[in-house]
C-alpha cells in the first residue's frame, strides 16, 4: 500500500518535472512569434513581461539576444530568430534551443529595435527570471547580481521571490538584495534605516561599498545609520583581514614544512648538510610533470589521480638520487660538514644543469587536478582548495616521519646512530645503511614536497634554489635534530612572514624576516628547541 | 666560611641539563698555594666544575670566587683566563698546525689584544722565558717541530707547558696523565710537584697511583657534590667512595 | 728544525715570487697593450686586458676569501655580498661622473632616478661626485657591514655551518633589497653607462690598461698584507682559532675579536677587489649579490688551496679562465663541469693545487730529511730522565687540510 503510493508520488513528481518544459514550449514559441508584430518599443516591452511571466528558464536566451540587439524577423515568413553576423550575411539560430536554422542576407531580415527602457526591462525581467530559478545556487547568483546593482524596479519582483523562497540562506540573500534596492529607491526613511542595518549586518565587502555610496549620497539619520554601519563592518573586516593573513601565514607555513621537513632529517637528525635538497624538491616536480604527460596523451581519465600516482614516484626517484649522492659523495665527508656543503652543492648544479639539458630552462606546465581547483568561502576569508590540501598533506607528512623517527625500528636505529655512532655500530647496526636510508628517506621526503609544491609555483630547474635558503632557515631558527621545532618553526616564519607583507611589501617583508632569523641566530645559536647540555657545546 | 686566603670558593654551586643535575650544590674551598687532587666516578661532575671555574659554563645558583674576591660568574673564559686561571683539557688541546715555540708563544703571559699582536716582535726576555719552559718539558729539541706530531704524552706536556707560560696563579689540569706509560706518570708528578711549589693547582685525576704520588689532599667527587674529603688514605677507607668508586 | 725554516723561506721565497709577477704584468702587459703595434706578435689585445683584469679581482676576492676561510675556519658564503657593495660604491661614483650626458640629459639625477621619477638625489648619493669619497666608501661600507654582522655572530659564537648559512642569507637579503627599485640603486638593471673614471673615458684603452695595472698592484699589495698578518703572532692566532677556538678563549685570547678583525679586513679587501670590477666590466647589478656568486669563490680558494696565499690566486684565475673557455666552446657543460669541480675538489683534492704540491715536495723532502732527525731522537733517548716515547702516536684522524667545526674542540666528557 505505502509502496504503491511512493510509487505513485514518485511518478507524478516526475510528470510534474517534464510535463512544463513540453508544453511550454509551444506557448514559448506563440509568445516569441508576438515579436515579430510588435511594432513599438512599448509593444515590445509588453512581449518580453509575458516571457518573463512564464517563470522558465529557456527564455533566457531570446532576452539576451533581444537586449545584444541580435533578435531578428525573417522578412519573408516572420518567423524570429537570433542572427549571427557570419561575413557578409547572417546566420540564423533557433531562439529556444540555440541551433542553426539557416542562413540570410542582411536585406531579408529586419531587427528588433531596442532602446534602453526596454534593455532595463529586459535585465530586469532575467533577474526576476533567474529568481524563480530551480537550481538554489542560480537564485543565489541572481540575488548576488541584484545586490551588487540595485535598482528601485527590483524591489517588487524581490518581494515575489522573498514571499515563495523556501531555503533559508537563499531568502537572507534576497532581502539583503531587496534591502540594497531600497536604498536607492524613494522609499520612506524608516524603510532605509532598516535596509541599512540589513545591510550592515551582513559585514562584506559588497555591503561596504554599497553603504559608502548611501553615506555620500544620503542625508540625516539615514546617512548616521550608514556611517555607523560601515564604522561596524571595517572592524569586523579587519578581523577578517587578520584571520585571512593567519591562514596566508599558515598556507606559507605549510609549504616551507614540505620544503624544510626532509631537511630536518639530512641536517636535524644526520648532521648533513645537503645544499642539494631543494633539488630533490625540483625532482619531484618533474616527476609529476612527466606523470602529466603520460597520463594526458595516454590515460586522459586519470589526470584527477596524477597526484597520487606521482607521490611514490616523486618518493623513489629523489630517493634514489638521494641514496647515490650519499653513497657516491657524502659518505666520505661525514664529519666535514662545510666540505660536505660545498660538494653537495656542486651535486646541485650539476642536477639542476641536467634538468635544464633534458627538459629545457622554461616553465613547465604541471595541471591542478578538478579536486584541488577552485575555492569556498568561510565567512569572509577565502580558501582555495589546494592550499588546504596541501596544508593537510604538509601535516600528513610530518606526522608519518614523526611515527617512522618515534615508532618504528628503523626510527630507533636512526636516532641511536645519530647519538653515538660507535655504540651504534657496535651493537650490530649496520651504520653505513641506516646512513644510507635515513638520507634517501629525507630526499624522497623533499621529492614529495615537490609534488605537491609543483601545484602552486613554477616547475622549472630553478624550482629548489627559491627554497632552499628558507628550508635552512626553518630547520636552523626550529632548532637543529628537533622535528617539533622545525614545525613551529615553519608555522611561526609563515605567520610572521605574512603579516609583515601589508606592512612592508612582500620583498622587504622577507627581507625583515632573515633578518629577524640572523638576530635570534645570535640570541640562540641552537635554535627554538635546542638541546642544552654540555655534549652539544663542543 | 671565610673567602680571604683562599684561591678558590665555590659555596653552594648547583647546574642542571635539561634537567640532568651535573652539580649539586658543590662546595669546595682550595687555599693559596694549595694542591689538591679530585677523583671521582664518571659524571660525578669533575670536568663540568672546571667548565663553572673557568666560566664556560654558567652555575644555575651559588657562589664562585676567585682569591677571595673575584665573583667567576660574572666573567667569560678570557677574563678569567686573564685573572691568571689556567686549564688543562681532559683530551690534550694545542694548536697542532703551529710548532711548539708557537704554541708557547701564544701562550705566553701578555697583552691579549690584536694590535700588540698584529705588530709583535719576540723579545729577548720573551725568548729566554721559551726556552725555560721547553726546558722543564723537555721538549727543548723538539721547539721547530709541529705540535701534530707529538706523542700523546708529549701533547700533554706542552699543553702543561702553555699553562706555565700562561703563568696563572690558579692551575686546573684534567686527567695529565691519561695515556702515559707508567715512567711518563712518575715524571709528570714531579713536574706538578714542581710546579705547586708557587702555584695553586687543582689536580683531576683516575690514576691511583698518580694520585698518591702527588701526596696532597684529595676530594672524592660523586653525583655532583663532595663525598669525601681529606687525605687519601682516609679518603680510600672512607665506605661510600669504596662503594662508588675504588670498588672492593 | 732545519726543515721548518726551510718551509719557512720556501714559503717566503714564493710570496717574493708572486709580488714580483704581479708587479711585472702591471707594466709588461700595458705596454705590450699600448706601445706595440696591433700587427706585432707581443700584441695583447684589449680585450684579453679586459679579461685579465677582471681575473686579477677574482683572484684579490679569493685571497680575501682565504684570509678567513683558510687561515680562520670562517666558511663565509656571502662574501660576493661585500664584493658587490665595494663594487656599488664605485658604481654610483661612476653614475655622478656622467652629468648630463645621460640619454634624460639631467645634470644631477641619474637616468634610472629620472626613468623612475625621483625629484631629487637621494641622501646617500651625496658626496659620490667626489672620487675621495667614493674610495672611502668602498672601504667603509664592506667593512662596516662586516664588522657589524661578525660583532654580532662572533660574540653569540655562531660557528661552523651555521655561520655559512647566515652568511648566505645575509647576501640573500641584500640581493632581494637591492632589486627593489625604490631602493635608490637602479633596481634590477643596476649601474651602468659610465662614461669616465678620474676624467678618462673608461672604454679607452689606456684606461683599461691602467686599471689592470691598478688592479694587478692592489693584489700583489694584498698578498703582501695578507702575508705579513699571516706570518705574525697574530696570524699564528688565527690560525689558533681556527684549530682550537676554546683553547685560545682559555689561554685568554679574546677569539671573537680575533676572527672579527680578519673578517673585517677580508671584507675591505673584498669591496676593494669590487671597486677595480666594477669600471672594468662597466656593469653592477644585484646579480652579483646571487648567494651561488658567492659560493663559486669559495670553490676558487678551494681549487688553488686554502690556507696559503698563492692558492686562491691561482684557483681563481684557473677556474674563471675555465669559464671562459668552456662558456665559449661548450656553454651547456659549463655548470656540469662547476659541479663536478666542487664534487671533486672537496673528495680529491681537499687542500688544492698549492696543497698538494707542497705535500708532494714535502714527502720527498722528508725521505731525505729522515736520516738527519733520527740521531737527534737517539740523543734524546739517552737522557736518562726523560725515557723515549714509547710509541709517536700521530693523530691520523685529522689532516692539516682538515679543520671542520666539530674536529679540534676539546670534548670534555667524564
Amino acid at each position: 500500500m505505502i509502496l504503491t503510493r511512493a510509487i505513485g508520488l514518485t511518478l507524478l513528481l516526475l510528470l510534474g518535472m517534464l510535463s512544463p518544459s513540453n508544453a511550454a514550449e509551444a506557448d514559448l514559441r506563440a509568445i516569441i512569434a508576438k515579436f515579430a508584430t510588435a511594432s513599438n518599443f512599448s509593444a515590445t516591452e509588453a512581449v518580453v513581461r509575458e516571457l518573463a511571466a512564464t517563470g522558465d528558464t529557456a527564455v533566457e536566451r531570446p532576452l539576451g539576444a533581444l537586449a545584444e540587439g541580435d533578435l531578428y524577423v525573417r522578412k519573408a515568413d516572420s518567423l524570429v530568430f537570433i542572427g549571427k553576423a557570419a561575413g557578409g550575411s547572417v546566420e540564423l539560430l533557433d531562439p529556444l534551443s540555440g541551433e542553426k536554422s539557416g542562413d540570410a542576407a542582411k536585406s531579408e531580415i529586419t531587427k528588433i529595435k531596442v532602446n534602453n527602457t526596454l534593455r532595463r526591462a529586459v535585465r530586469d525581467a532575467l533577474g526576476t527570471l533567474t529568481l524563480g530559478a530551480k537550481d538554489p545556487a542560480a537564485r543565489i547568483a541572481a540575488a548576488d547580481t541584484m545586490f551588487k546593482t540595485p535598482d528601485a524596479t527590483n524591489i517588487e519582483p524581490l518581494d515575489a521571490a522573498i514571499a515563495s523562497e523556501t531555503v533559508a540562506s537563499v531568502k537572507a540573500l534576497l532581502e539583503q538584495a531587496r534591502a540594497a534596492s531600497v536604498l536607492v529607491s524613494d522609499r520612506p526613511e524608516a524603510d532605509k534605516l532598516a535596509a541599512v542595518a540589513l545591510i550592515g549586518g551582513r559585514g562584506d565587502r559588497n555591503a561596504l561599498s554599497l553603504l559608502t555610496a548611501v553615506e555620500a549620497n544620503s542625508e540625516g539619520a539615514v546617512k548616521d545609520a550608514a556611517t555607523a554601519a560601515i564604522a561596524n563592518i571595517n572592524s569586523t573586516l579587519a578581523l577578517w583581514d587578520a584571520g585571512q593573513n593567519i591562514w596566508y601565514g599558515i598556507s606559507l607555513g605549510s609549504v616551507l614544512l614540505l620544503a624544510a621537513i626532509g631537511l630536518a632529517i639530512t641536517f636535524g637528525v644526520m648532521g648533513v648538510i645537503n645544499m642539494a635538497h631543494g633539488e630533490m624538491v625540483m625532482l619531484g616536480a618533474y616527476t609529476t610533470f612527466v606523470v602529466q604527460e603520460v597520463i594526458r596523451n595516454s590515460f586522459p581519465g586519470l589526470f584527477d589521480w596524477s597526484l597520487v600516482i606521482a607521490l611514490p614516484l616523486a618518493f623513489s626517484v629523489a630517493a634514489l638520487v638521494g641514496l647515490v649522492i650519499e653513497r657516491g659523495v657524502i659518505r666520505f665527508l661525514y664529519g666535514r660538514p662545510l666540505e660536505t656543503l660545498l660538494a653537495t652543492w656542486g651535486v646541485s648544479l650539476i642536477l639542476q644543469q641536467a634538468v635544464r639539458t633534458i627538459f629545457g630552462p622554461t616553465n613547465q606546465e604541471v595541471g591542478n587536478p578538478s579536486w584541488m581547483s577552485g575555492s569556498f568561502y568561510i565567512g569572509q576569508l577565502a580558501v582555495t582548495w589546494n592550499r588546504l590540501w596541501i596544508l593537510v598533506f604538509a601535516l600528513g607528512v610530518f606526522a608519518v616521519l614523526l611515527y617512522v623517527m618515534k615508532r618504528t625500528p628503523w626510527g630507533l636505529q636512526m636516532r641511536a646512530v645519530t647519538a653515538n655512532r660507535r655504540m651504534a655500530a657496535s651493537m650490530g647496526i649496520r651504520t653505513p645503511w641506516v646512513d644510507a636510508l635515513t638520507f634517501a628517506l629525507g630526499s624522497g621526503i623533499a621529492g614529495i614536497a615537490g609534488v605537491a609544491l609543483s601545484q602552486i609555483d613554477n616547475v622549472s630547474p630553478n624550482l629548489g634554489r627559491g627554497y632552499i635558503i628558507d628550508s635552512f632557515m626553518v630547520v636552523v631558527f626550529g632548532g637543529v635534530g628537533n622535528l617539533w621545532g622545525t614545525l613551529v618553526g615553519a608555522f611561526s616564519l609563515g605567520i610572521v612572514n605574512k603579516f609583515l607583507e601589508p606592512y612592508a611589501g612582500a620583498v622587504l617583508g622577507k627581507i625583515v624576516v632573515l633578518v629577524l632569523i640572523i638576530l635570534f641566530i645570535q640570541k640562540r645559536p641552537r635554535g627554538l628547541f635546542a638541546l642544552k647540555g654540555r655534549s652539544v657545546e663542543a | 666560611m671565610p673567602k680571604s686566603n683562599t684561591i678558590l670558593y665555590l659555596d653552594g654551586v648547583s647546574v642542571s641539563f635539561d634537567g640532568f643535575r651535573a652539580i649539586n650544590n658543590l662546595s669546595l674551598v682550595l687555599d693559596k698555594g694549595e694542591m689538591r687532587a679530585i677523583i671521582g666516578p664518571n659524571g660525578a661532575g669533575k670536568t663540568t666544575m672546571m667548565d663553572i671555574v673557568t666560566g664556560k659554563t654558567r652555575p644555575d645558583a651559588g657562589e664562585v670566587y676567585f682569591d677571595g674576591q673575584v665573583d667567576l660568574t660574572k666573567h667569560d673564559e678570557a677574563e678569567i683566563a686573564m685573572m691568571g686561571i689556567g686549564r688543562k683539557f681532559q683530551k690534550p688541546t694545542v694548536f697542532e698546525s703551529h710548532t711548539i715555540e708557537d704554541n708557547l708563544m701564544l701562550a705566553l703571559k701578555g697583552p691579549r689584544s690584536i694590535f700588540p699582536a698584529l705588530f709583535h716582535r719576540r723579545s729577548a726576555a720573551e725568548a729566554r722565558q721559551i726556552d725555560d719552559i721547553l726546558g722543564i718539558i723537555r721538549l727543548g729539541d723538539k721547539r721547530d717541530e709541529l705540535a701534530a706530531n707529538l706523542s700523546h704524552g708529549q701533547k700533554q706536556w706542552l699543553e702543561i707547558g702553555m699553562l706555565l707560560a700562561q703563568d696563572p696563579k690558579l692551575l686546573l689540569v684534567d686527567e695529565p696523565v691519561a695515556g702515559m706509560t707508567d715512567a711518563e706518570t712518575e715524571e709528570t708528578a714531579r713536574l706538578l710537584r714542581d710546579i705547586a711549589r708557587d702555584h695553586s693547582v687543582i689536580v683531576v685525576e683516575h690514576d691511583m697511583h698518580f694520585v698518591r704520588e702527588l701526596g696532597v689532599k684529595v676530594t672524592c667527587l660523586h653525583e655532583g657534590s663532595v663525598l669525601s674529603e681529606g687525605s687519601l688514605d682516609f679518603v680510600s677507607a672512607d665506605e661510600r667512595v669504596v662503594e662508588v668508586y675504588l670498588g672492593r | 728544525m732545519i726543515t721548518g725554516r726551510f718551509f719557512a723561506a720556501g714559503a717566503d721565497r714564493r710570496i717574493a715570487i708572486t709580488i714580483f709577477i704581479l708587479l711585472a704584468i702591471a707594466i709588461i702587459v700595458p705596454l705590450l697593450n699600448l706601445a706595440v703595434s696591433p700587427t706585432s706578435a707581443f700584441y695583447v689585445p684589449s680585450y684579453v686586458v679586459a679579461l685579465t683584469g677582471k681575473y686579477l679581482c677574482y683572484a684579490l676576492l679569493a685571497l680575501a676569501l682565504d684570509l678567513v676561510w683558510g687561515y680562520c675556519g670562517i666558511l663565509s658564503l656571502g662574501h660576493g655580498a661585500f664584493f658587490a657593495l665595494g663594487g656599488y660604491a664605485m658604481g654610483m661614483y661612476l653614475m655622478r661622473q656622467i652629468g648630463s650626458r645621460g640619454v634624460y640629459g639631467n645634470p644631477l639625477l641619474p637616468d634610472f632616478m629620472v626613468f623612475l621619477n625621483y625629484g631629487e638625489l637621494p641622501w646617500f648619493w651625496y658626496g659620490f661626485d667626489q672620487f675621495w669619497f667614493a674610495a672611502i666608501m668602498v672601504l667603509a661600507v664592506p667593512g662596516l657591514l662586516a664588522f657589524v654582522f661578525g660583532w654580532f655572530a662572533f660574540r653569540s659564537r655562531v660557528t661552523g655551518v651555521y655561520l655559512s648559512i647566515i652568511t648566505q642569507a645575509m647576501t640573500y637579503a641584500l640581493l632581494l633589497a637591492f632589486f627593489r627599485n625604490d631602493m635608490g640603486f637602479g633596481g634590477n638593471n643596476g649601474l651602468t653607462d659610465f662614461k669616465d673614471i678620474l676624467g678618462y673615458n673608461v672604454q679607452a684603452d689606456a684606461t683599461r690598461s691602467a686599471l689592470f695595472a691598478a688592479s694587478a698592484v692592489t693584489l700583489a699589495l694584498a698578498v703582501f698584507v695578507t702575508w705579513a698578518i699571516v706570518g705574525s703572532k697574530y696570524g699564528k692566532l688565527l690560525m689558533a682559532v681556527r684549530d682550537a677556538e676554546s683553547r685560545t678563549r682559555f689561554l685568554g685570547w679574546r677569539a671573537e675579536n680575533v676572527k672579527l678583525f680578519a673578517f673585517t679586513v677580508s671584507a675591505v679587501m673584498a669591496g676593494i677587489a669590487g671597486a677595480l670590477y666594477v669600471p672594468q666590466v662597466g656593469i653592477i647589478n644585484p646579480g652579483e649579490f646571487e648567494p651561488s656568486n658567492s659560493i663559486e669563490v669559495v670553490v676558487w680558494a678551494a681549487v688553488g688551496g686554502r690556507g696559503t696565499i698563492v692558492g686562491p690566486i691561482i684557483g681563481a684565475l684557473v677556474v674563471n679562465a675555465g669559464k671562459s673557455w668552456f662558456t665559449g666552446v661548450l656553454p651547456a657543460f659549463w655548470l656540469f663541469a662547476l659541479g663536478g669541480l666542487f664534487v671533486a675538489v672537496t673528495l680529491f683534492l681537499p687542500k688544492g693545487i698549492v696543497g698538494m704540491w707542497d705535500s708532494w715536495r714535502g714527502n720527498a723532502r722528508a725521505l731525505r730529511a729522515a736520516s738527519i732527525t733520527n740521531p737527534i731522537n737517539g740523543e734524546a733517548g739517552t737522557d736518562p730522565a726523560v725515557p723515549p716515547p714509547p710509541k709517536i702516536v700521530r693523530s691520523a684522524a685529522r689532516t692539516p687540510g682538515d679543520w671542520s667545526a666539530s674536529g679540534p674542540e676539546p670534548q670534555p666528557a667524564e
